[in-house]
């Protein structure tokens, strides 16, 4: 017999205690709507940017008139080479020219920024040799007839924008679970409710239920955010979508559930759910793709339950996959789910 | 309030026989008996670290015991845990209440784990809370608080109720108020377990006391054969003067008629045993003219539990 009034008395109080703390609110829906904001504004197309590179001499003035006219390269001017090489080092310049016959560039062939400056002063100075032998002064012809399309589903910020979600599921899952765990073992709660017939089990259900219900408000928060705001393509389906979702989530909520199964105190909580999650932050492809590690440990990787459920989500969002498509990911979630709620519950210390 | 009816009152409630509960290398209950009946209060009175607390934790259930057995209410907690939590209620020490929840919430949410019991209106009124039933628990004081935890405890209608040190840290006026509802509850048929180390609250609640000491019961008996247990008719306390203190001091007490036993309570001081207080006031004062000795004070009182710990352990119930 499932005690219907007690799993809804303790999902209520449970989801009172989330909205009276505005901090638990900010870091479920503000947080990852900040976090998507700026990134989102940050990488959004600006175009590449420019670099900023230094004549440097007694007398730099006409010289770094010649180079000036492209967008792309901010060019100054400096006197003292000394002080010119210490900015070079600490990045405040691309690469510094020395007018001479021919001019010098010094620049650090390790850095990228380095190199496109080089190839840009390159152009610039070959147009501005170009505009010297030319009477008329007219300006150069590009040699490529260039057509511009921004292409939705390519930028970073649609890289990036599945990721969040994925990331969020996991902070808020893990979090929401493994805090709510800890503050009742300390408080002591816990022990009391052992000594009332309360079901073990409705207390677990209550805190994965009251979970569930921010989940999906938690989401189309984000999805809206992301398609009014920054233009993400949602292409696949809405069922996979929600099923990726409620199947990740439930995840989390057994991590969270085994993170904690046996700390005391809020702050070992705290202690162990970063230490889960931190790996997870960088290697799980939120924010850049776990492709740059090496290949043989991409594997294990792809085995990460944020790695499965980013994967998913980009398969859904961008590539318009639909259930059939991302079961493998599915089937990850879930092994990780009933492994860590079967361990969660064996180890699980109510004192 | 109570279904039980006046003809049970007088069977046995709870019953412990030889627990004992080992933590690694320490005993911290050694072989304890004790009974409740219906209707009672039982009081298990014993300093701090005497092992109270993890005998009312064997008895609710939470603590297994390394020996012994258990009964409440005629069943096991090995077979019937789930019926036993259905008829008991328990406050534990040191509970904290989720501080943004109303007092209203918090009895609805214990309400809801059981079968039976009472409105949470109902047992906001029991405990006197109806005024505070849209506040949240932090804004509640220490002793409403309490209160809050003992409704919680009630809201079952419970047979049997478990008290752990109730009103440590309130003060008078709260506790006496809390005392209030206990005696409610017991006046309409409820059995209850209490521990403390307040030797007003054990001996106003309860009708029979266990004395604990190491895990072990030292003493047994309502309130008042404790009490007599010492065979006392009075404490004779006396008190030397500074100049006099030495000379006092070689005084042979246990000469004086009527005295039964001499405790030295320091700088001199001597607090008597005695069953003939007249005799031996009289007797004492006299010796001290003879010897010429000045006194700063002497106060007689009747017998308390604590002079019966004191007794027994030569430890005071609790460092005041």
């Amino acid at each position: 017999m499932i005690r219907t009034e007690e799993l809804r008395e303790l999902t209520r109080v449970r989801t009172a205690l989330f909205l009276r703390e505005p901090e638990a609110m900010f870091w479920v829906f503000g947080f990852p709507l900040v976090l998507a904001a700026v990134l989102g504004f940050a990488f959004r197309n600006t175009g590449p940017a420019p670099n900023r590179v230094a004549v440097v001499g007694a007398d730099p003035a006409p010289f770094a008139e010649r180079l000036r006219g492209d967008e792309l390269l901010e060019v100054e001017e400096a006197f003292d080479l000394e002080q010119a090489m210490l900015d070079l080092r600490n990045g405040s310049f691309d690469a510094l020219v020395l007018p001479g016959d021919p001019p010098e560039l010094r620049l650090d062939p390790a850095r990228p920024e380095s190199a496109t400056a080089r190839l840009r002063l390159e152009r610039a100075f070959g147009r501005a040799l170009e505009r010297a032998s030319d009477a008329a002064g007219d300006e150069p012809a590009e040699l490529f007839a260039v057509d511009e399309v921004e292409a939705i589903g390519s930028r970073y910020v649609d890289f990036l924008f599945p990721g969040l979600i994925g990331l969020n599921l996991m902070g808020t899952g893990m979090w929401s679970i493994g805090f709510a765990v800890a503050d009742l073992r300390k408080r002591k709660v816990l022990k009391r409710l052992l000594v009332t017939p309360m079901r073990r089990s409705s207390l677990l259900a209550s805190l994965l239920l009251s979970r569930l219900v921010w989940l999906l408000i938690e989401l189309v928060v984000l999805v809206l955010f992301g398609m009014w705001a920054l233009d993400v393509p949602f292409r696949g389906g809405l069922v996979a979508f929600l099923a990726v979702s409620f199947v990740g989530a439930t995840a989390f909520a057994g991590l969270g559930l085994l993170a904690t199964a046996r700390v005391r105190t809020i702050e070992g909580a705290s202690g162990m759910l970063n230490l889960v999650m931190m790996p997870m932050w960088l290697a799980s492809g939120v924010f850049f793709s776990y492709e740059r590690f090496p290949e043989l440990v991409q594997p294990a990787l792809r085995l990460l339950p944020l790695t499965a459920l980013n994967d998913a989500l980009r398969d859904i969002l961008l590539d318009g996959e639909g259930l059939a498509g991302v079961a493998p990911e599915l089937a990850v979630q879930a092994g990780w789910g009933l492994l860590a709620f079967f361990l969660a519950l064996r180890l699980f210390r109510w004192e | 309030m109570l279904a039980v009816g006046v003809e049970t009152v007088g069977e046995v409630a709870v019953r412990a026989s030889g627990l004992v509960k080992r933590y690694d290398d320490l005993v911290a209950v050694d072989g304890l008996d004790l009974v409740a009946r219906r209707g009672q209060c039982l009081g298990l009175l014993g300093p701090n670290g005497a092992g109270k607390t993890t005998t009312i934790e064997m008895l609710e259930g939470l603590k297994a015991p390394d020996g012994g057995e258990i009964e409440i209410l005629g069943r096991g907690w090995a077979r019937d845990a789930h019926a036993i939590r259905e008829r008991i209620g328990v406050q534990l020490q040191d509970t904290e209440l989720f501080d943004k929840i109303t007092a209203q919430e918090t009895v609805r949410m214990f309400r809801s784990f059981y079968a039976e019991g009472l409105t949470p209106e109902e047992v906001l009124a029991l405990v006197g809370l109806e005024e505070k039933r849209d506040a949240w628990v932090q804004k509640l004081s220490g002793g409403q608080r309490q209160r809050l935890t003992l409704g919680c405890a009630l809201v079952s209608r419970p047979e049997v109720l478990f008290l752990d040190e109730p009103t440590t840290g309130l003060d008078p006026q709260a506790r006496r108020r809390v005392w209030e509802i206990v005696e409610d509850f017991k006046a309409r048929g409820g059995t209850v377990l209490l521990t403390s180390h307040y030797m007003e609250e054990a001996e106003r609640l309860s009708d029979d006391l266990v004395i604990i000491d190491h895990g072990k019961v030292i003493a047994e008996g309502s309130p008042a054969e404790i009490i007599a247990s010492l065979g006392a008719e009075s404490i004779v306390e006396v008190r030397p003067r500074e100049e006099s203190a030495e000379a006092f001091g070689k005084l042979a007490f246990d000469a004086l008629p009527g005295v039964r036993e001499v405790r030295g309570e320091g700088a001199g001081a001597v607090a008597l045993s005695v069953t003939d207080t007249q005799a031996c006031v009289g007797a004492l004062l006299r010796r001290l003219d003879e010897e010429q000795l000045l006194l700063e004070d002497l106060r007689t009182h009747r017998p308390t539990l604590e002079d019966v710990f004191v007794n027994l352990t030569g430890k005071h119930l609790r460092d005041e």
